[in-house]
């Protein structure tokens, strides 16, 4: 058994294993399938301050090798969750880290001042990434005086772990990287979804209500690796890489590339198990390979 | 209800029609308790052109002999290439899922009625409704009688009444041009699955006689465990995901102009 613990800034997590926002619900949802409290971490759904209905149906659209999402950030509030959600799961013996997404830098730091205040939720994923949101969101990821703002207002506030889940869908995500880490955030996650669209030919008719929406599933793999490889190599807070990871073959290519965890996302709605394989396969190849600490593997790759 | 992911075994798969197929899969386990109306999310193994499971309403569920059954038809690559299954192999389910039909009790009169592949959830709610003791109706809407599957299992729970949409059998035109909606009010519950459009019609109709009126919807989805919202509907309480607070919901609920 190979040593899985690393370090994310000052948060430590039983392994790298994290589920994406967004594609775990709260938990919850997956309890019948697995043993929660073996994953590393929990990102739970993007929450915002005030509670939203997300977009209209449709919302989703099957694409090769992947899927196309326009849910536009459904939630019941931060309020709502603290008091509802927050009781029902912060037992669980994994990472529980809140995804909070806003509308303008106020919404965002008031969520994060509210997040704050809670004993089990030791960090919290700045979501400056989503594309299925009018106003905010990936505009606040995509220039660099937007992530400054955002970023710098939060970190004011928010004394615990600061995750900062960066946008692929910008001309260099390394610059995006680098105004996080000057901002002192602990740690950037990326790819977010890439901006994208699907049409019904035979109707004439776009597939998502939203015209455009986020694509997600192993399609953008390639494109996540690249960028947490390009972004490792120019800053130095921990990465969470996340893309488009099946199994644990996929993971342990994240980690060769220079992340220190991984999040696993669109996987679960194929396989509710999928993180649990992970975690044993990434374990697995260790041993295989007689490494004694999955830490040794980040940044790895030969060049 | 707690949900299963089991693989199943295909013991039986029988070819209905150039459209439809029926799949009976077997658990090595005890099957648990599946209510009419849920679903299943199955996946597609080894498709190279799909990527999700794929929900399919229970068609039927025989504890005796272990087996749970699909009727599918073949509306895309994923069905396409689920019917090439051979028997022996094994598919991967997630179930039960979702919000089954609410019962209605003894001596009253239910109306179910199916469009196209819509008739799939129907069966297993007539096997339970007849045990309830109630007298079961079905009315089943295709486009030509050619599209007609299964009528002599539907028939074992009561009155079978047909609408092909080319006359060529039962009542020409559509489910609501069949006769029985003369005379709605003899039903205590109406219960439907199958296109959006029939649905909304048949709402209309039992909204204007009064009658109880369940809908189960067939909203594209990713998880089917409320875990993506992907696959929600409006209801009066705001958006809910189907696959989690339906698939069924009462038409009171929904936001549909009727």
């Amino acid at each position: 058994m190979a040593d899985l613990k690393v370090n994310i800034g000052r948060l430590e997590l039983k392994n790298p294993v994290l589920t994406a926002s967004g594609t775990f619900g709260y938990g919850e949802e997956f309890a019948d399938f697995i043993d929660l409290n073996r994953l590393g971490g929990i990102i739970v759904k993007g929450t915002t301050l005030h509670h939203r209905e997300g977009n209209a149906y449709p919302r989703m659209a099957e694409t090769p090798s992947g899927m196309l999402n326009a849910v536009g950030l459904q939630n019941k509030g931060v309020d709502y969750f603290i008091e509802h959600i927050y009781p029902r799961i912060k037992h669980y013996d994994s990472a529980i880290i809140v995804n909070v997404s806003g509308s303008i830098v106020e919404d965002y730091v008031a969520t994060a001042e509210k997040l704050a205040s809670l004993d089990k939720i030791p960090a919290i994923e700045l979501n400056i990434s989503c594309p299925n949101v009018k106003e905010g969101g990936m505009a606040f990821g995509t220039s660099c005086p937007g992530a400054k703002s955002v970023i710098s207002a939060v970190r004011k506030v928010y004394p615990g772990s600061l995750m900062v889940k960066l946008s692929p869908n910008v001309t260099n995500i390394v610059d995006i990287a680098k105004v996080a880490e000057d901002e002192g955030a602990d740690s950037v996650s990326l790819i977010n979804t890439l901006l994208g669209m699907a049409v019904n030919a035979e109707t004439r008719r776009p597939v998502l209500s939203t015209i455009t929406g986020g694509l997600s599933g192993p399609a953008i793999k390639p494109v996540a690796l690249r960028m947490v490889w390009q972004v490792y190599n120019a800053v130095k807070i921990p990465i969470i890489g996340l893309g488009g990871i099946m199994n644990a073959t996929d993971a342990i290519e994240f980690f060769l590339a220079g992340a220190t965890a991984i999040q696993i996302g669109t996987a679960n709605f194929i396989d509710p198990q999928v993180t649990i394989k992970v975690i044993d396969g990434v374990n697995e190849y260790l041993d295989r390979h007689n490494i004694k600490s999955v830490k040794e593997l980040t940044g790895s790759l030969i060049v | 209800m707690k949900k299963y992911i089991q693989d199943l075994q295909v013991v039986n798969k029988m070819i209905l029609s150039k459209e439809y197929y029926l799949l009976e899969l077997s658990s090595n386990q005890p099957l648990p308790e599946v209510l009419p109306g849920q679903f299943a999310e199955v996946e597609i193994t080894g498709s190279d052109t799909t990527f999700l499971r794929r929900p399919l309403s229970v068609h039927d569920v025989d504890y005796d002999k272990n087996t749970i059954s699909f009727l599918v038809q073949i509306v895309g690559k994923a069905t396409k290439h689920l019917a090439n299954i051979e028997v022996g192999k094994t598919l991967n389910v997630i179930f039960p899922l979702g919000k089954g039909f609410e019962l209605i009790n003894n001596s009253e009169n239910a109306l179910l009625i199916g469009g196209g592949c819509g008739i799939a959830p129907l069966l297993y709610l007539a096997r339970h409704l007849k045990k309830q003791g109630v007298k079961v109706s079905t009315l089943i809407g295709v486009r030509r009688s050619s599209q007609l599957i299964e009528l002599d299992n539907y028939k074992k729970y009561g009155e079978v009444l047909i609408t092909t949409e080319d006359g060529s059998e039962g009542t020409k035109g559509y489910v609501v041009n069949h006769p029985v909606f003369e005379n709605l009010k003899q039903f205590k519950k109406i219960y439907t699955c199958g296109p959006e459009v029939m649905m909304k019609a048949i709402a209309k109709r039992a909204n204007e006689a009064g009658v109880d009126c369940e809908v189960s919807l067939e909203n594209m989805m990713a998880c089917g465990i409320g875990a993506c919202l992907c696959c929600v509907t409006e209801t009066t309480e705001g958006n809910k995901c189907v696959c989690t607070e339906g698939p069924v919901f009462n038409i009171h609920n929904l936001k549909w102009q009727i």
